[in-house]
Formats: C-alpha cells, structure tokens, sequence
C-alpha cells in the first residue's frame, strides 16, 4: 500500500482559491462573472450524483450512490483511500479536488428521462454542480448526457449499456466507463463457440425499446459470425411481467438456443419463466437447449435466483477480479456496507475518482480543460487492468467480463462466477462502426 | 396447431390472474360502492406474504467454515436454515420448498386482518365521499403500503420458487394426443389455474348458497331496503372487504413462483385490473371473471408472432384495444348493471 | 376590470403577484444556509410549477365543471410536447411555433378521443380515456420510435434541418433572440434570487390561461358545464343535448395540457414517452384533488405541492440529515436521522402518500379548504366585528 502525500503546493493552492473565493463581491454578482456554468469560488466543489432511488432499478441506483459516497470519503482523505492507492496517476492527494473539499448532492431519476433530467438541472442550477455522475439506464444517460452538453457541465453516465450512449448520441461533455452492447457480443461470442459449437439455431426476445434493439443487433453480428443461425427476434413489450406467451412458442421453433435481450424486471422475469417451462431439460437437434442473457448484473441475478445457474452473459466488472485496484475497491467498500460492490457500484466510483483526477491533471475545473484531460486518457489500476478513454467517441475501452451463474454458490454474493476476461483488443472497434455511426461528439461546452 | 393450444393455455393462465384481482375489485366496488386504488397494494401484500414464509422457514444460525474465506479474507460464515440442521440438509431443503403454498395459511388471516384494518379505519369513512376523494386516499394508501414493504424486503425483486415436486413442466400434449415434446408446460401454471377456478367457485358458492351471501347480494342490489329490514348489512360488508382483500392476497402468493415479487407490482397490476373490472362490467362478479380470462386470451394470442407480422406491436395494447371496443358496442361492458359507477 | 368579478379580479391579482414575485418567494432562505436545501427558486423548478399549474387549470376546467373523470390528460401532455419538438427539429428554436402547434395538435388530438370517450360517463369514460393514453404511451414507446425516438425521448440534433433558422440564431430555444435560459442573479447579501426569462415565459401564459379559466367559469357555458355535472339526466330531459358542451370543455382542457407539454419542451426541449403513461395522467388527477377540484387555484396550489415533494424532498439525503442534526447527541442524532430518512430521499414516495391521505382526510375540498379554514379562524380571532361575513358559508373559490 502506498502512502498519500499531502503536497505543501496542494494546500497552498487550496488557500489561495479560499481567499480569492471570499474575496468576491457578494451584491450584484451578475450570472456572467463565471467562466463556465458553476465555476466552484468556494473551499469547496460540489458534486451530483443522480440515480434512480424509487421504482425498479431503486437498488441498483442506491448501490451505486453507496459508492459515490465512498469515492467522496476517498477524495477528500477519509477513509483507506480505495482505489487511490492503486490508480496509475498519481495527481490525487487526499485534500480534495484541487485543494477543495468535495462535496455532493443527490437525486432521484425515477429512470424516467424527464424526472432525471429535472433533477440534473436543480443540481446544476440550485446546488451548483460541475459534473453529474450516475443513472442505470440508457435513455435517461443519453437525455441527461444531452442535457449537460447544453448546460455546460461534465456527465459521467454510470450503467449505460446501449450502443447509443457513446455512439449516435454521444456529446463532447459526456463520458461512458461501462461497456456496451457490441463488447458484450464481442465478448461472448469466442466463449459460446467453445461452449457449445458453431452450429447453433438462436431465438431472440428482446426487450422493444433502444437499449433491446442494439443489445440484439450485436448478439446477432457476434452469433453469426461463429456461422450460427437466427431462427427468429420477437419484441416484448417492456414490464410485460408474464413473458409466457412469448416463450412458449420457442419451444417448437427449431431453435436450440434461447437469447434474452432483458435487463432489470424484465430478465428476472422472464429467465424465471424460460426455466420454468422446461426449455432448459429439452434436447432439440440434438444439442441441449441453453439459455444466454447477454447482459448481467449482481442485482438482477439476486432476483432470478436459481434460474441463472449455468447461464452465460457478461459484465463489466466483478468484485471477484483478482487485480489490486478490484481487491482495494472490494475491500473498503465491503467493511463500510457489509457486502461487495455491485458493478454498476464500481462504474460510479471509478468514474469520480477519474473526474477529479482529470480536473487536478488539467489543472482547472473548466469542463472543455476536464474533457481534454480525460480524452485519450490511459490508466491502470482500478479493476479490469489497462483502460483507454478513446478521444474519438469517448467510450471506455479495457477488458470485459464472460460470466456464469454459478452452480454452487456459497454465499447470496458469489452466485455468479468469471468465465474468462476478454481482453480489450478483442472488443475493440472502429469510431464509425455502422453500430455507432451517425453521431456527432460536437465541441465542448463550458457554459455561461 | 399445438401453437395455439400454448396460447389458450397461457391466456388461461394470464386470465386467472385478471379474474382473481378483478373478482376481489369488483366485490368492493360492488358491495361497497368504493373505488378501491389500494387493490393492486392488496395484491402485493400477499405476495410479500409469500416471502415472509419463504424468509421464516429460511431462518438460519450461522456457521464458521474456517476453510473458505468471505469476500473481506475472513473466515466464511455460513447460514444453515434450521430446518436443515434439524431435518437433515435433504428433507430441509424440501421442506422449505413448500414455503409459497404454506403461506396461503398465513395470507388468508393476514389479508383479512389488513382488509378488516382498512376498511373500519379508513374506506368507512369514504363511502359517502365523492369517488375521486376515494381514489386519491386509496392511491395514497396505495404508496404507502409500497413504501412500507419496500422498507422491509427492498426494491429487487425477491426469488420464490415452487415446491421441487411442482417445479418442472410435463408434457400436455401427451394426454391431447400430440405426439411427446410439443406441448410442455410448466406444472405450477396449472396449479394456479386450479386454484383461481377454486377461489372463484368457493366465492360465488358463498354468495350464492349461504345466508349471508344472499343478504350482501341484496345489499349489492339495494342496500337501503336490507337496511330497513334491520339486518346490520354495515358488518356483512366489512367482512366482504375481507373476504375480497384475502382473494387478491392469495391471487398474490400463488403468484410468486410465476413472477417474483417486488414491491411496485401492486402499481403495474392496478390500471390492469381496473380495464378488466370495466369491460366485464361495473357490479357485475361473473362480469369480471369473464372479462378476466377473455383478455387473458386475447393478450396471449396477439403476442404471436404470426399475429405481431401482421400488426406490428399490437401486443402492447391489445387490452386497451378490446376495452374501447367493448365499452363502444356494450356501453355498460360485459354484464354490467345499468346505473353503477355511471356518473 | 377585464370582465371579471371584484372577488376573481382579486384571485387573479393575487395570482399574478404570486407568479411575478415567485423568484423571491421561492428563495426565503439564504444560499448557504442549511435551510437552503428547502429553496425552490431555481428556474427548472419554478417554470415545472407553471407549466404543470397550466396542466391543472386546464383539468380542472373538465373535471371540476363537469365531473367527467379523464385518466388520458398526460397523452394530450406528450403530444404537445411532441409536436414543439418536431417545430424545434424542422423550423427553429424559436419557441412560438412550437407553442401554438403544441396547442393545435393536442386539441385536435383530443377531438378524436373526447368525441369517442364522451359517449360513455362515469367510470366508462375514465376507462375509455385511460385505454388512449395507455395505448399512445405504448407507441410512443417503442413502435413509433422513429416518430418519437422511443425510450431516450425525442431531442434536437446538430443534423436537423431547422429549414428557418437564421445565422446568428442561438442553438438553444429562444422568443425571437431572447435565450430561454438566459437569467439574472440577483445577490442580495447572503440571498440569491435567479430571474430567468423561460419562467416568466411560462408564468404569463400561465396568467393568461388562468384568466380565460376564470372566464369559463363565470361564464354560461360554464354554468352549462356545471349542470351537466350536477344533473346530466335533467339536462337531458330539458331538451338539452349536453354532449357538445362537454366535448368543448375536454377539448379546451386538452389544449390547455398541450400548450404545457409544448411549454415543457419549449423550456428543455426534450419529449420523452413516460410523458403520456398513466402515471402522468394519474398525476394532474391527484394535483387537481389535493388542491380542490372545482376552485380556480386548487389545481395550481395541488401542482406546486406534488413538483415541491418530487423535487425537494426526494434530494434531501442522509448527509444532509446528519448535518442538520448535528449539534444533537451522538445517539439522538442518528435515531432522528434514521427516522427522518425513512421520510426524504429514497423514501419521498411516502411522505406524498401520507400527504394525500392526510389532506384528502381531513381537508375534504383539499388545499384550498386548509387555506379557507385558516383564513376563517384568523377572522374569528380577530373579533366578532364582522359577522356577517364570517357567518355565510363562501364557496370554494
């Protein structure tokens, strides 16, 4: 473990901003005196950390402000430092942001892009935020993404899986740590090859809303590139709850292979209900028939219990990583809370620890000054090994998960188990891939 | 052929379901005259009913496992259930299992407790309200029983599973004369479709053949009149809101293996419900019903893909579509009565 | 003045203070004080206040004149919203345009559903209008995506063709130059007060609309709709064919939420499906109840209640709880801080429930009767010199 070294330059710069911040005129401070939207004059920066805390995905959301709350207590010296000790760069300190205590707001998404959005506006019109961090959906990151563009402020997107986020939608101001759905394909498909051949029939429930429709796409171009066969792609309606009329006609269909393009609600339910009617116990041209969800997540296979065992999916990251940064993570997440850290968790940690680490590298809280620091940026050390944040499309590139139900967990934490760690190169691709053509990063925008 | 035997099967399935929360729904609008917004709530609670069981049985001691270590490095601990310790790990296992049915043994005391709560402590004082103050203190419950659970068991949803014994599917369509393998279906569907025929046979036998259901049918049709002969229908009633709450709690527990319980399902099962009571009818109990299974059906059939080639995403609003329909054709529904709810 | 009553030209001003003096009202606590997590006069917050008082006003002119219960106000909602957008992505970002095809596309919408909807009453038609808004939400969500751009709502893109665009337009929605989202600070001392013009965009509408509501309401036609509420059937045996004056007032009403939707896409021009579920539909019900169906502010006060709760509460988490409780002793102050947890944050879904309960319990003609009931026990306590006009019951308005 490293020890942190409180710099005399870093404490001196945090005085004189205090002062200059006490100096200003406080009557008649026209809008226009800030350089950018939320220019913190103050000892002290604020952060937002917007996620759903009411309606489904209210777990995932407080798990990930769990360990936003945690990156702050890192950030500014409390605590056993997490991930500081084992992040490449080594600009942070323990005093903060550039010397300023960080500070942050929370609120509530509803996963519903409007709500969210409003929240994201109060934090940056009434609380001042420069950076808003979190959200467990993919169209309420792209409108929230959006809407940071316009206002000047940095987004990080938190679990975003949708090919969209960092591709037709993507925004200078906008940054994306989780993996998307064509890593996911390019994940998963060496791995099914191996497990279960090339000559596979797959029928696809996908759930009828952006996220299933790229989530789908890049199954079907990672299947059938192992020369698989795509029997047949069915939307179903989202909350469907019931997923039985549409499972059972996958049973006569030829196809041997099941793929949920579920996520949340959704994938408990309707994995639940594809166990339930025996696909898994039928031998169709003479292969067993198997179940792949090509999205995981801690919480979501909490919910579908049992039904995961032996399933195939993959994620972006795992507490039962074996490198330094995943171990410092789990550990001080885990005696502060009592439980490991989920991966959406992870996402929201490591992106405000690499936020303030760009503001401290860039030298200024000005987000097109943040933007430049964090394009292109590479890192070690915190959790899946090299990462690159790619200038041209601002998604984060390093290695993705292949997961498995475990057969016998021991403990409600370990019912998923690590497959293999697909390394980055191989779910590496170009900026104007036609799955993330058509988008525009724009300029930045600081702002007022 | 063997397609669309699925399908009826899986509309009777979805219909049970309607049919038990519209049943429970329409007793109270009914009997009561109230537009209940906490029915789906109902719902819910006894599909929590369901996990509490599940919980209780689970009820475990710790034990060190000095040769595996926990997520921290520690020393593993390991919850054994007592039932396990007590009956050997297999038959505790087994037994366990069995927590979703148990529970219709505490669901049925709890929902009527809940109903009979309810009903004295707050709907008593509604009946004479206007309906939308009904509906906006009912939602209000509504949220915060949610809220209350979501304290409890959290907003994830919570696994319950069917016993072993009722756990896999068996091949229907053996005993249709199908050839083996075409048409499997899941065993505890049926069981739940038996069971709502049961609940909803045992509800219309009440009304129908016991005194007392024959003085709430007449308080259904004139409450005045029964009043007046003085029989104390206020009492009937509170117990019919009983009765009704403990139908929609158990439609819940037997629920849970099909759709694990979160907190928020009693929200998404309500505007559902409340399109099936309307299209059997306002007031009418064999209305509900019928319409319950009815868009069941019609659900599960346009959920096919030859039916979604053809009309792109009609499965997502086929309900309402065969609502409007109805309620254009047949101004009072299925077997409404004229005059109820109609201003 | 304007044609109105001395008691409504009253309401209205009081009304119009109100909304003016709103940045100020909004923010009686100073910026960096603890309170201040209680302040609303933020621009997003003040102009939702409006824009969802419009909604309300707009209901109540249906529900409260006729009683006929609509549970698909939030489709005419989203469709406005919809049509500003598709303005903003073909012609400008001027916000006229946008505005007025807001208010056209949700009337007409709403001529096709109130003219099939109105055939049934009661619980029928509640239903009825339910299903269409269901149904739209649903579309709108996934099949009509290209239309609606589905789950992640429709946006502007730099691609969009904006055929009137001029050169030096700002890229943001604008009155012919003048940005939405331009505002003024105000500091004075340790106060900060935010003067935006997107929200005294929307608060002048918003008078406009309430004052042509007044106007409804004292008009015949109002009085019309307020028998079709209290005897429909008597109505009817007068000869009277009440079905056209009911479909106008659903059609003024659904006008009136489209010029929200548009005023909501003209303030973040963003038009997301979940605009058109029941649940938004659910919502302008529940605000037009809680502040008293039937009186000319209920419906504002209800929507300024539940936006206040969403909000406010909802961002009230346990560091901030800590830090009010925090001179308490160590013991205290955790068991306060866990109680009151269960109450703001993640749990602010049951403080409106509570509220909703409590209100519609003890307060039967919602909000405006608390107000009433106070307003009545001031007069009482300032003496028996006037009671004449304590005695007359005063309707609710």
């Amino acid at each position: 473990m490293t020890t942190r070294n409180f710099t005399r330059r870093g404490v001196m710069k945090s005085t004189a901003v205090t002062a200059g911040g006490l100096a200003l005129p406080t009557i008649f401070t026209g809008s226009s005196a800030a350089a950018f939207t939320n220019e913190p004059t103050g000892s002290t920066v604020t952060l937002g950390f917007n996620v759903p805390q009411t309606g489904a995905y209210a777990e995932e959301g407080l798990d990930e402000l769990r360990a936003q709350q945690l990156a702050v207590e890192h950030l500014n010296g409390e605590g056993d430092g997490g991930m500081l000790n084992t992040f490449s760069s080594k600009v942070l300190d323990g005093t903060g942001i550039m010397g300023k205590r960080v500070e942050f707001v929370t609120g509530d998404t509803q996963t519903k892009s409007d709500v969210a959005r409003a929240t994201a506006q109060s934090m940056i019109q009434k609380d001042g935020a420069v950076m808003i961090n979190g959200g467990s959906s993919s169209g309420v990151a792209i409108a929230v993404q959006g809407l940071c563009q316009e206002a000047g402020v940095i987004f990080m997107a938190g679990l975003t899986h949708s090919n969209d986020t960092t591709g037709k939608d993507k925004k200078r101001n906008g940054f994306r740590h989780f993996f998307n759905g064509y890593m996911s394909g390019a994940a998963l498909g060496p791995v099914l090859e191996q497990a279960y051949g090339n000559e596979r029939r797959a029928y696809h429930l996908t759930a009828d809303y952006t996220w299933g429709w790229t989530q789908e796409e890049s199954m079907i171009a990672a299947t059938e590139a192992l020369g698989w066969e795509t029997v047949e792609t069915v939307l179903t309606p989202v909350g469907a709850g019931d997923f039985s009329s549409y499972i059972a006609p996958v049973m006569n269909s030829g196809a041997d292979v099941l793929i949920l393009n579920h996520y949340g609600g959704d994938m408990v339910n309707s994995l639940t209900q594809a166990v339930q009617f025996g696909l898994r116990d039928r031998q169709v041209n003479g292969n067993n028939f198997e179940i792949i969800v090509p999205l995981y997540s801690e919480l979501m296979a909490a919910g579908a219990g049992e039904a995961i065992k032996g399933v195939y999916g993959s994620m972006n990251w795992n507490w039962q990583l074996q490198d330094e940064g995943t171990a410092a993570f789990t550990r001080s997440f885990g005696e502060k809370y009592g439980f490991p850290p989920s991966g959406s968790a992870h996402t929201c940690y490591v992106q405000t620890l690499l936020y303030a680490d760009a503001v401290t590298r860039a030298g200024s809280f000005n987000p097109c000054a943040v933007v430049e620091a964090l394009e292109g940026f590479e890192f070690d050390g915190m959790g899946n090994g090299p990462t690159l944040y790619r200038a041209e499309d601002h998604q984060c590139f390093k290695d993705v998960l292949v997961m498995k139900g475990a057969e016998n967990p021991t403990t409600p934490f370990d019912n998923l188990e690590i497959v293999e760690v697909t390394p980055v190169e191989q779910v590496m691709y170009e900026p104007d891939h036609p799955m993330f053509a058509g988008g525009d990063l724009g300029e930045c925008n600081p702002g007022e | 052929m063997d397609a669309i035997i699925l399908q009826i099967l899986n509309g009777l399935d979805k219909g049970s379901a309607y049919a038990l929360i519209a049943l429970g729904l329409t007793l109270i609008f009914g009997t009561l005259g109230v537009v209940n917004f906490a029915h789906g709530a109902l719902f819910m609670i006894g599909a929590f009913c369901a996990v509490t069981v599940q919980r209780l049985m689970q009820l475990s001691h710790t034990e060190i496992d000095e040769s595996r270590t926990d997520f921290l490095g520690n020393p593993l601990q390991v919850e054994v259930p007592y039932l396990e310790s007590w009956f050997g790990p297999e038959l505790g296992q087994a037994l366990i299992s069995w927590s979703v049915p148990l529970a219709i043994l505490l669901a049925i005391p709890v929902m009527m407790l809940v109903g009979w709560i309810m009903e004295r402590g707050l709907i008593q004082h509604f009946y004479k309200r206007p309906h939308a103050d009904q509906i906006l203190v009912t939602f209000g419950l509504a949220i915060v029983l949610q809220e209350i659970i979501r304290q409890f068991y959290g907003a994830n949803p919570i696994p319950t599973p069917a016993p072993d014994a009722l756990r896999g599917s068996v091949d229907f369509g053996v005993w249709l004369g199908f050839g083996p393998g075409v048409i499997f279906y899941p065993v505890w569907r049926f069981v739940y479709f038996l069971f709502s025929l049961l609940i909803i046979g045992g509800v219309f036998a009440f009304l129908q053949f016991t005194t007392f259901g024959m003085v709430v049918r007449a308080g259904m049709a004139d409450r005045e009149t029964v009043g007046l002969l003085g029989i104390d229908i206020d009492k009937r009633f509170t117990l019919m809101f009983g009765i009704a709450a403990a139908v929609a709690g158990l439609a819940g527990v037997m629920y849970t293996p099909i759709l694990s319980p979160n907190y928020h399902m009693g929200m998404d099962f309500l505007v559902l419900s409340f399109v099936v009571v309307v299209v059997g009818g306002m007031g009418s109990l064999p209305g509900a019903v019928l319409s319950g299974f009815l868009l069941g059906i019609v659900q599960s059939f346009a959920s096919m893909n030859e039916v979604k080639a053809i009309l792109p995403g009609i499965d997502q609003i086929i309900i309402y579509l065969v609502a409007i329909i109805i309620l254009l054709t047949r101004p009072r529904g299925l077997l409404g009565r004229r005059g109820v709810m109609e201003e | 003045m304007l044609g109105i009553g001395k008691r409504d030209t009253t309401i209205l001003l009081v009304v119009a203070f109100m909304a003016l003096a709103a940045p100020i009202i909004l923010n009686p606590f100073p910026a960096n004080s603890a309170m201040a997590q209680f302040n609303a006069g933020y621009p997003d917050l003040m102009q939702r206040f409006v824009i969802f008082g419009i909604f309300a006003i707009g209901f109540n002119i249906l529900f409260g004149l006729t009683g006929y219960l609509s549970f698909g106000h939030a489709a005419f909602l989203g469709a406005g919203s919809y049509a500003a957008v598709w303005m903003f992505k073909l012609l400008s970002f001027n916000v006229i345009p946008a505005v007025l095809l807001s208010i056209v596309v949700a009337a007409l919408f709403s001529v096709l559903i109130g003219f099939i909807s109105l055939r049934r009453s009661g619980i029928y038609f509640s239903i009825l209008t339910l299903a269409f808004a269901q149904m739209s939400y649903n579309l709108a969500y996934s099949v009509l995506t290209p239309l609606t751009n589905g789950e992640t709502g429709l946006q502007v893109y730099t691609s969009d063709p904006q055929y009137l665009r001029g050169e030096g337009d700002p890229i943001v929605t604008h009155l012919f130059g003048l940005e939405m989202r331009a505002k003024e600070t105000l500091e004075l001392g340790p106060w900060a007060f935010d003067f935006s013009v997107g929200y005294y965009f929307c608060a002048i509408l918003m008078l406009i609309s309430f004052y042509i509501s007044i106007r409804i309401f004292r008009s015949p036609f109002g009085l019309m709709l307020r028998a079709v509420k209290s005897n429909n059937h008597r109505l009817s045996y007068t000869g009277l064919n009440s079905r056209p004056y009911a479909l106008t007032a659903f059609i003024i009403s659904g006008a009136y939420a489209g010029l929200a939707g548009g005023l909501l896409a003209a303030m973040d021009p963003l038009a997301g499906a979940e605009r058109m579920q029941w649940t938004a539909s659910g919502e302008v019900v529940l605000m037009t109840i809680l502040g008293g169906a039937g009186t000319l502010i209920g419906p504002v006060l209800g929507a300024g209640f539940i936006k206040y709760c969403e909000n406010i509460f909802s961002k009230i988490n346990e560091n901030v709880l800590h830090s009010w409780f925090a001179a308490l002793p160590d013991g205290l102050e955790t068991g306060l801080v866990w109680v009151a947890s269960k109450f703001v944050g993640e749990g602010w879904h049951l403080t409106l429930g509570l509220m909703f309960m409590l209100v519609v319990i003890f307060l039967p003609g919602g909000l405006v009767e608390g107000g009433q009931r106070i307003g009545r026990a001031l007069r009482r306590r300032r003496g028996q010199d006037e009671p004449g006009r304590s005695a007359a019951k005063e309707p609710a308005e």
